[in-house]
């Protein structure tokens, strides 16, 4: 492996996993500068970059088939049928379902979680009933199980954390009880990026006799999965956080729950039979996508799994393990520093949230901005947890396979014009 | 044009830095909410009104330096201005970021300029209305 374009600094770099320079080549957009200097992405927990080969693929669809699927009868129409299919094999596979288990198209983790938020929770949920989520979830696993619970009279529960950010688990019992029917957690923190014991949860839940829908948008671009092994009633995730395009993403769900479910939308496409005054549905999973789907962003989902098993998940995992490593050692010498989230690196995904003094996250972000250093910054979509950090936002810096220490450290250079400014 | 030249310049600084209206009023006449969901700026502001002029104006709150300097400079410009004064410095500011127009406040407040530059960076200009905006509400509230 060519360790030789990489920026070593005080760290031993060169345990980095992955042949970086070779990877950066195939993302356009990492030619490009920002603010006239090294473009330095550090937000992909908000999107991540997307490789040739997937904007190649969007891009084939549409010079190439255009056809819609299903309905046609020609050869390119029948050629997109294929071709979205075997996408949907492909994210199967990726995600290790088995025969018993189902990917069904959204169009990101949100709509995935309404699809269950509406099609299972209002459909078997009532008063007495509850469900479980953490302080930790970001509103997309947060929102919609709020209005299930006002429209059913379910009640919401919560997994408390601790001041450090992880998840307060010696108390589940107390709290995933008969009453229980779901347990919706996250995999991945996308404020701290710290990782729950899923095993434990979902054990506890099943025996419980509930659900358990895991929100996986942070998890599912960075590690390798196996829903078959994880024992999960449901994965949902998005594509445009793992290479892929934007407006397609994933609900997974065992077909036994998923059989039992309605679908969100009605219309074309998703039914068997249609009489004037009622209409049967097809079988799963077609029945979840009524109208015509997002063909090209399922193709070019394929094809980003394609690039990133080529690649190898267990070497992202590395990868960013180590670039975690070198960025909390980096900042643990900034003194007016201060991160969140449990110290314990190996319980984290690749997810560094800091502030800067008290300098507005806000402030802080702009002004890495004119370093070429793109970061976000605020409550991430998380205001519960924020609460509990005792702060309005973080600044957060998120890694992907793409990243190098020269990234860290333009970051972490970046802080000095923030000291110049602010003091 | 650099961010420190534009945004980050020593007059917003310094309003960002004071404390002198960062406080609450009492009993104040008026008194409204304003927050900027996206990024977390959340603050109240606070004026006391007497026979149509405001005696004493203030905010409390968190938000970027940009916000707070903005509602400092809110605060200051209205102490002993008449509401339809009040108005008229709210609808020149806004015209500032929002319409391009070039504003003409008097030399007393004409620190106000100093938020110009703002409109440069799209994604603050919110962060500079936001007292603005919820001045804007509590003087409708008023007619």
């Amino acid at each position: 492996m060519n360790h030789s374009t990489l920026h070593t600094a005080s760290y031993d770099a060169s345990s980095l996993e992955l042949d970086v320079s070779a990877l950066r080549a195939q993302f356009p957009i990492l030619k490009r500068s920002m603010r006239g200097k090294r473009f330095s992405y550090l937000d992909n927990g908000a999107t991540s970059l997307k490789p040739e080969a997937v904007i190649a693929a969007e891009s084939r669809y549409y010079s190439e088939l255009s056809a819609n699927i299903h309905r046609g009868v020609y050869e390119f129409s029948e050629q997109a049928t294929v071709e979205y299919d075997r996408a949907r094999e492909n994210v199967a596979r990726f995600i290790g379902a088995d025969r018993n288990g189902s990917v069904i198209f959204t169009k990101g983790t949100t709509e995935s979680v309404n699809v269950v938020a509406y099609g299972w929770a209002r459909k078997y949920l009532g008063p007495g009933d509850e469900i479980v989520t953490t302080e930790l979830e970001h509103h997309a696993n947060l929102v919609p199980w709020q209005e299930a619970c006002k429209a059913t009279g379910a009640r919401l529960r919560f997994i408390p954390v601790n001041p450090d950010g992880s998840l307060q688990l010696d108390g589940l019992e107390a709290v995933i009880g008969e009453r229980t029917k779901l347990v919706a957690i996250t995999a991945m923190s996308n404020v701290t990026g710290y990782m729950p014991d899923l095993k434990r949860v979902i054990e506890l839940a099943h025996a419980r006799g509930a659900r358990v829908l895991v929100d996986g948008a942070q998890y599912v671009s960075h590690h390798p999965v196996n829903v078959s092994a994880l024992g999960c009633d449901f994965l949902v995730f998005s594509g445009h956080k793992m290479c892929g395009p934007t407006g397609i993403g994933v609900l997974y769900g065992k077909n036994d729950v998923l059989e039992a479910m309605d679908p969100l939308i009605y219309g074309g496409d998703m039914v068997s039979k249609v009489k004037r005054d009622e209409a049967s549905y097809k079988p799963v999973p077609d029945k979840f996508e009524g109208g015509t789907p997002n063909i090209a962003g399922a193709i070019a989902l394929g094809a980003a799994i394609d690039f990133l098993s080529e690649v190898g998940m267990q070497r992202i995992v590395e990868h960013e393990r180590v670039l975690l490593e070198y960025l909390a050692e980096r900042a643990s010498r900034v003194d007016e520093l201060v991160s969140y989230g449990p110290e314990d690196l190996s319980a984290r995904g690749g997810i560094f949230s800091f502030n800067y003094g008290d300098v507005h996250p806000h402030d802080a972000g702009a002004l890495l901005d004119q370093e070429g250093v793109a970061v976000r910054t605020g409550f991430h979509c998380a205001q519960p947890l924020m609460k509990v950090f005792g702060v309005t936002g973080t600044v957060r810096a998120s890694l992907y396979l793409y990243n190098t220490t020269d990234d860290i450290d333009a970051l972490i250079d970046g802080l000095a014009r923030i000291k110049d400014v602010f003091g | 044009m650099s961010l420190e030249d534009d945004l980050y310049k020593e007059i917003i600084l310094e309003n960002y830095r004071s404390k002198k209206n960062r406080r609450k009023i009492e009993g104040a006449t008026l008194h409204a909410e304003g927050a900027n969901p996206s990024c977390g700026d959340d603050l109240e502001l606070f004026l006391s009104i007497e026979d149509g002029v405001v005696a004493d104006a203030s905010y409390d709150g968190v938000g970027c330096s940009i916000c707070c300097a903005s509602a400092n400079l809110l605060c200051e410009s209205l102490h002993g201005r008449s509401t339809a004064d009040a108005q008229r410095i709210l609808g020149q500011f806004k015209g500032m970021l929002l319409d391009e127009l070039e504003p003409e406040f008097e030399d007393e407040i004409s620190d106000l300029e100093a938020m110009q530059g703002v409109k440069h960076y799209p994604v603050r200009i919110k962060c500079a209305l936001l007292p603005w905006n919820t001045l804007e509400g509590l003087l409708d509230g008023v007619q």
